[in-house]
């Protein structure tokens, strides 16, 4: 019996990318893992070797060689394919992916494109002010967690990172920070807030639009201090303007409860430009709560190979962008492409009906370690061994910062790097013959 | 193997210049025979030949680089190349993408690039980077002028062991991050930024240790030299881009007399003031002082008139620029070590501020009288794309054309500079120097910037033409390692190159008291910073002699 423990592991989960886990294994099987968050915890103990998804094509097992065969068939064969997903694989596999959407002249999209995108476009339209998670945890005696709840989605964060981390000027953790959770409901997140400011669905615009107002003294026609704004007495916002303009180094946290609620990446553009303009005052930041572990490096692969960071198809032979009419959503909905690989997520859980639909009736390659919706019906199905437990690798935290992935135990498959590399190959080699 | 003949070599590190001299290539490198006669031939006749260019300073990979690519679509979309059996596609002007940023360098008869600036808690991004920009050996430098352990050790009182620990700290920094040299950007005045406290001189004390941008020039540029780095302490001093700034050069410059020093972008440090508080000239102060201290070496940060992409880890500075011209601005801390901003520019003939800063770094290339101790750059993509480097070229060796183009700018111009007075033009073995045997010298590369036996066959060969612009942008010949990458201008081929490391002798960990100081204050565990082989395809060890 062989029982081995690992250190400083990087969980694989969420954006947080806790890289201080403890890991137990004995005979190649995860017995116990410390450090980590339920959901992580769960994560790392599913994906074993024995929760493998099946090897098949067309519902029948069959070797690797025959999988990736039918897999370059397919491609091959297809006028205008995707490739899709990305999100909770490695970087290096992010990058074999661009390099085969290259050869197919595929599209190729990520799950930002309904998720944190609005965030991604809203900066290319004002830039945004942003910190690692070290320099919160360090600095911050201002947190402003907007449309997100981390207790829940990145279950360590606030212990890690942010609201409670005791840090370099900030030793005291929780009692040295203000903290104001601004959301449509009550959440586990808003109880750790000194201040919770309950809003109206779909109002964030126009609070943060007033705001920017509040924050350049600019006079407000017809409200009084009590007049509500997105549900809220003007004179709240008023208390938070001053919050933030007396902070030292104030951080908002958002999350999707912002990008994805009306307005989109307006309200980003409207809150990125609040931050941008309270530099003026003082030392202000924002850093996306992005949710899968790596959907900031297949972003962060996109952009170093293409230009762009989602919605790219390489139809004419370079890279076009153009977030609508190449995001993986609209092209399903209108049915623009012919064949799909999917890889490391589920649009089968993740999609409107409309598109999973269509899916469901054009050839379809999944590579993934485990079984999720899409499996019952892909034409091709490759289990990978998992991203930080079966193979190393390159993932980037919601702030940038990269980290790599260990090896934790042995995987009877391939990694995502193995299977895009085989596939590549083999379309290489039709197409050049 | 392969044989380049009827060239004329110029090759400055050995004496040769303009000479009919035959090449023999063999393995990569140059050598003194073949063994095999019969080997392939470049017929290089009414061609020059020089050794490939080497790029002191760029930005060209890691997370500024990325987030500005990110930032700027509108970059990318006029400017994209298609993918071809052998190439790769990519996009992007001011801010390529990683594969095309290696063909463009290529496509200029340049095998060597440095990334000027990368935080060691992200380096691993940018070595990801370079290992998707092909053709060129590359290295990153590493950023220490506002590092947390750097500024406390400094702040200590034993003399002694402050010296000690820093050597270990800085050899700590460059090997984790796999650097090649060390980085100081406006040191002090990153850090005092996140303290929301203004502008940082030379002996304005800096929180939370009280240290003086002063005391971190001198302790790191010590320290370079005592753990005898090949390239010595690459300076990004403080007051970039401020008006009236030479004074604070100037000084910074009398400060690190007798340490090996590199200034960058010297241009944006050239900076004086009228009566009337206005910008004007003063690359000749700045010129004079460095025609007396032959032991500093600058790079120049020369404009180009169009678009740019500014992206510096002097945050302060960027927050400026971003205020001046109202355009987006991305801003990044990064705990412990540096932070970093990016703000999208337009350099135009017709504003007066622009013009001037033309003139001034064309004034410090041809001021300063000897070529070995100024590297031409663009700072790029900070003053202007790489890809300008021809038009600089016939700038610097054509002054009817220099002329004409002084009298495109703001009528006001020549009041605040002097290059229309200047009548110097370079000579192809200047030329030779400036773009790289000065470069591989100041980077302590020996087997670069020269053609002597035993030398890289890094080679670019060049169609004598009188238009030194069309010369120099499109090469008949581009040899990286040997191999033939570029053929009239069109790259042909694509590999990775080497990645350039250094590993200067003593201990590479962190004392124990700064390791308590890491697992407080860091966002992730020690034995994760540092940047794992697997990052790097070919290392090289550069030597520390």
């Amino acid at each position: 019996m062989t029982v081995s423990l690992h250190q400083d592991v990087v969980c694989a989960f969420c954006g947080s990318l806790c890289d201080d886990l403890e890991v137990e294994v004995e005979n190649n099987e995860i017995k116990k893992v410390k450090n980590v968050c339920a959901i992580g915890r769960n994560k790392i103990m599913h994906q074993q070797p024995h929760n493998m998804a099946p090897l098949r094509v067309n519902g029948k097992e069959c070797s690797l060689d025959d999988a990736y065969n039918e897999a370059a068939r397919i491609l091959t064969e297809a006028k205008a394919p995707i490739i899709y997903g990305l999100s909770s694989t490695t970087a290096e596999a992010n990058s074999e992916a661009v390099e085969l959407a290259e050869l197919l002249n595929a599209a190729i999209d990520n799950p930002s494109s309904y998720c944190h995108g609005p965030g991604v476009l809203a900066r290319q339209h004002v830039g945004m002010s942003t910190c690692t998670l070290g320099e919160v945890k360090n600095r911050a005696d201002l947190i402003v967690i907007w449309g997100a709840n981390p207790m829940e989605s990145h279950p360590r964060h606030f212990n890690q990172y942010s609201v409670m981390a005791k840090g370099m000027y900030v030793p005291d953790g929780r009692k040295g920070r203000k903290v104001v959770a601004i959301d449509v409901r009550p959440t586990m997140s808003s109880k750790n807030a000194d201040i919770f400011l309950q809003i109206t669905p779909g109002s964030d615009f126009e609070i943060i639009n007033v705001l920017r107002s509040l924050a350049k003294n600019l006079k407000l026609e017809g409200l009084t201090d009590e007049s509500l704004v997105g549900g809220v007495p003007l004179a709240n916002w008023r208390e938070l303007v001053e919050m933030m303009k007396a902070s030292h180094y104030g951080v908002v946290l958002f999350g999707i409860g912002l990008t994805q609620s009306r307005g989109k990446d307006l309200n980003i553009e409207h809150i990125l430009s609040l931050v941008d303009e309270l530099n003026r005052y003082t030392r202000f930041y924002a850093i996306p709560m992005r949710g899968h572990a790596n959907v900031n490096g297949s972003n962060q692969v996109l952009v170093w190979r293409t230009g762009f960071p989602l919605a790219v198809n390489f139809y004419r032979g370079y890279p076009r962008f153009n977030p609508g009419e190449f995001s993986v959503f609209d092209m399903l909905i209108r049915k623009e492409v012919d064949a799909a690989v999917i890889i490391a997520t589920d649009p089968a859980a993740h999609l409107p009906q409309a598109a999973v639909k269509y899916l469901q009736s054009i050839p379809t390659i999944l590579i993934d370690p485990i079984e999720n919706l899409v499996t019952p019906w892909a034409n091709v199905v490759i289990p990978v061994a998992p991203a930080g437990i079966g193979t190393e690798g390159t993932y980037y935290r919601m702030d940038n910062v990269p980290l790599r992935l260990k090896k934790i135990i042995d995987f009877p498959c391939p990694s995502d790097y193995e299977v895009l590399h085989a596939i590549k190959e083999r379309v290489s080699h039709v197409k050049n013959s | 193997m392969l044989k380049i003949v009827n060239g004329q070599v110029y090759d400055p590190i050995n004496g040769v210049i303009g000479e009919g001299q035959e090449l023999l290539i063999d393995n990569g490198k140059i050598v003194d025979s073949l063994s095999d006669e019969n080997c392939q031939i470049i017929d290089a006749s009414g061609c020059v030949v020089m050794p490939g260019g080497i790029e002191i300073h760029s930005h060209i990979a890691g997370p500024k680089v990325n987030s500005a690519r990110s930032m700027c679509p509108e970059d990318h979309y006029d400017h994209f190349m298609i993918k071809t059996q052998k190439t790769r596609s990519g996009t992007g002007y001011t801010i390529p993408s990683t594969y095309m940023t290696g063909y463009q360098y290529s496509r200029l008869g340049y095998t060597t690039a440095f990334e000027a600036a990368v935080p060691a808690l992200e380096a691993r991004h940018a070595h990801e980077e370079l290992k998707e920009t092909p053709l060129l050996d590359s290295g990153i430098y590493t950023l220490m002028g506002n590092n947390y352990m750097i500024m406390k050790i400094l702040s200590e009182k034993d003399e002694v062991g402050r010296r000690e620990r820093l050597h270990d700290v800085v050899r700590w920094l460059l090997t984790s991050s796999k650097g090649y040299a060390v980085k100081v950007v406006n040191p002090g005045g990153v850090e005092n930024w996140k303290w929301n406290n203004g502008s940082v001189d030379l002996d304005t004390p800096v929180a939370p240790f009280r240290i003086t941008p002063r005391n971190i020039m001198i302790g790191l540029a010590e320290t370079v030299k005592e753990l005898k780095l090949p390239h010595g302490l690459h300076l990004h001093a403080n007051r970039l881009g401020e008006t009236g700034n030479f004074v604070t050069t100037l000084e910074t410059m009398k400060a690190l007399e007798g340490y090996p020093v590199h200034f960058t972008h010297l241009q944006f440090y050239s900076y004086g003031l009228t009566n009337k508080g206005a910008l004007r000239s003063a690359a000749r102060e700045i010129a004079e002082y460095l025609n007396t201290h032959p032991e500093f070496t600058c790079d120049v940060g020369q404009i180009v008139f169009g678009p740019a992409t500014t992206m510096t880890a002097d945050s302060p500075m960027q927050f400026r620029l971003h205020q001046l011209t109202g355009n987006k601005w991305i801003n990044a801390d990064v705990e412990m070590e540096t932070g970093a901003g990016i703000v999208p520019m337009m350099y135009k003939p017709s504003v007066l501020f622009n013009a001037i800063q033309w003139c001034i770094g064309l004034e410090l290339l041809l001021l300063i009288k000897d070529p070995w101790q100024i590297v031409l750059t663009t700072d790029h993509p900070n003053a202007g794309p790489f890809t300008s480097y021809p038009q600089i070229i016939r700038l610097l060796m054509d002054s009817d054309y220099r002329n004409s183009i002084i009298d495109q700018l703001h009528p006001k111009t020549t009041q605040f500079t002097n290059l229309k007075e200047l009548k110097r033009e370079y000579t192809l073995e200047e030329i030779a120097i400036i773009t790289r045997s000065a470069p591989a010298k100041a980077l302590g590369l020996t087997k670069k910037g020269h053609l002597g036996v035993g030398a890289e066959a890094d080679i670019a060969i060049y169609k004598m033409l009188k238009n030194k612009e069309r010369m120099f942008d499109s090469p008949a010949y581009v040899l990286k390692n040997g191999k033939i990458v570029v053929r009239d201008g069109i790259v042909i081929d694509s590999f990775a190159g080497r990645r350039l490391i250094v590993e200067p002798d003593g201990s590479k960990c962190l004392p124990p008291d700064l390791v308590k100081d890491f697992a407080s204050y860091y966002s992730v565990a020690l034995s994760n910073f540092a940047v794992q082989d697997e990052y790097l395809l070919h290392p090289e060890v550069i030597p520390c002699i």
